[in-house]
């Protein structure tokens, strides 16, 4: 199996992306690695870009 | 061919952002940066929860001067201060003093575009007392690193006001285990984002975990009492605390456009192409009024920096805002807003319960305007917000 899933923090505003949970309600299913996110992407919270300051691997 | 450079006056998230954008589009036109801090690169929202997230000063920072320049392929001074803008000539005069009586000082810089990302000053309320100096204030990296060292050993902190910043202090403090009075003229904390229910199941949270609450009273005086401060508030009240932290609101930077002649509102005033009455210079973040909005927080600066970005690159793009929640971070009790328009017809309806609170804004006709969400029901905010109406179409 794949390695465990990680935790991405918006450095701007501090939103936690959660690989293991998606974001559901913004159509990215349970399970989605980070890598595999758009570039177009941005922050639900803040609207940073996925590609700048943005996210930053936690745990 | 035009040398000159664009011109970004500000280091904060409006300031970089807009430069990370436009380099996104144009890796040619020279960028010059100019900032009168440090121009180190930090998040802003995280200065009012860096105890709980367990951040310093030093880990605030995401880079310095030296790498923003080189990952934004710009030059960025520091400890630059811009005195005047000539508008007519597309100059503008740094350090030295200024256009002074006639005179002018300093040195000169042309400019082909200039965007004035200059933030905002944090409001002070004078108070009377020999200690009414000792009041600190935190709007950015370095009012940190000297709220920080101020508090030293602190166990007791009076915060002034509870508006958004305030009460994400006060949430803070008390996490890291200092014990927090909040003095507030309103009966309820975010009393300009959320109705009385909403706010009071704010109060109550943070109340369990230790907060102090004087509402609907103001601080009359600050006396120096053998190291502390001795806070006297309006209806008599007295106490003692280490420090005292100020949060009563943010006022835009708009002295230096206002000297060089640009229209100024409550801010710098814009269209939606992010241009002031000047052409050629633009503003947006925290000092910006865009189509009457002065909206102090990132995701606007976010958009407002994809829009003039492409408008700098020669692809004029109006700004337009979807709704903006903005998220209150008082970990122990979060609480989401999305305030109604100003003045748009509507009531709240509002359910409290135990471990939540949730308000909603209805139009005559039932659609949804605004929300407030508390504690439990912030889940609800995304699919609330696919039923906000733009706040900026």
């Amino acid at each position: 199996m794949g390695e465990t899933m990680k935790k991405w923090q918006c450095g701007v505003c501090g939103f936690i992306y959660d690989e293991a949970q998606g974001l559901p309600e913004a159509g990215i299913a349970p399970g989605t690695r980070w890598a595999d996110i758009p570039d177009t992407w941005v922050c639900p919270d803040c609207g940073a870009p996925k590609s700048d300051f943005a996210m930053v691997e936690i745990d | 061919m035009d040398r000159r450079p664009i011109v970004i006056v500000g280091t904060g998230l409006g300031g970089y952002s807009l430069a990370r954008e436009f380099r996104k589009l144009d890796a040619e036109t020279p960028v010059l940066i100019l900032t009168a801090d440090d121009g180190r690169y930090y998040s802003k929202p995280i200065l009012s929860n860096a105890y709980t997230s367990g951040k310093t000063p030093d880990t605030i920072a995401l880079a310095d001067a030296a790498a923003m320049a080189s990952q934004l392929k710009a030059t960025v001074r520091t400890d630059t201060r811009v005195m005047a803008i000539e508008p007519d000539r597309e100059t503008l005069w740094i350090d030295g003093k200024g256009i002074d009586g006639g005179g002018i000082d300093g040195e000169s810089i042309a400019y082909r575009g200039l965007v004035l990302a200059l933030g905002a000053d944090p409001i002070h309320i004078p108070v009377a007392g020999s200690a009414a100096d000792r009041v600190l204030s935190v709007n950015d990296l370095g009012d940190y690193t000297a709220f920080r060292a101020a508090m030293g050993a602190a166990r007791r902190i009076a915060v002034m006001g509870a508006g958004l910043i305030g009460c994400e202090f006060a949430n803070d403090l008390t996490h890291a285990g200092i014990a927090v009075s909040v003095i507030e003229p309103a009966s309820w904390p975010l009393s300009r984002f959320v109705p009385e229910p909403v706010g009071g199941a704010l109060e109550r949270a943070l109340a369990d975990l230790g907060v102090q609450w004087s509402l609907g009273r103001v601080v009359q005086s600050l006396d120096d009492e053998d190291g502390a401060v001795r806070v006297t508030l309006t209806d008599g009240t007295r106490f003692s605390a280490d420090g005292v932290l100020s949060a009563v609101g943010l006022r835009p930077r708009t002295a230096l456009a206002a000297a060089a002649g640009l229209r100024i509102g409550r801010g710098i005033v814009v269209d939606r192409r992010l241009e002031t009455s000047a052409p050629g210079i633009y503003a947006l973040g925290d000092c910006a009024e865009v189509e009457g909005l002065v909206l102090p927080f990132v995701m606007p600066i976010m958009h407002a920096a994809r829009a003039l970005a492409k408008t700098l690159a020669g692809q004029p793009a109006p700004v337009a805002y979807p709704a903006m929640p903005i998220l209150v971070k008082t970990t122990a009790f979060p609480v989401v807003v999305a305030p109604p328009a100003t003045g748009v017809p509507g009531e709240w309806e509002i359910e409290v319960q135990t471990a939540g609170a949730r308000g909603l804004y209805r139009g005559p006709d039932g659609r949804l305007l605004g929300f407030a969400l508390a504690g439990e029901a912030v889940a609800d905010k995304s699919a609330l917000t696919r039923e906000l109406p733009p706040t900026l179409p």
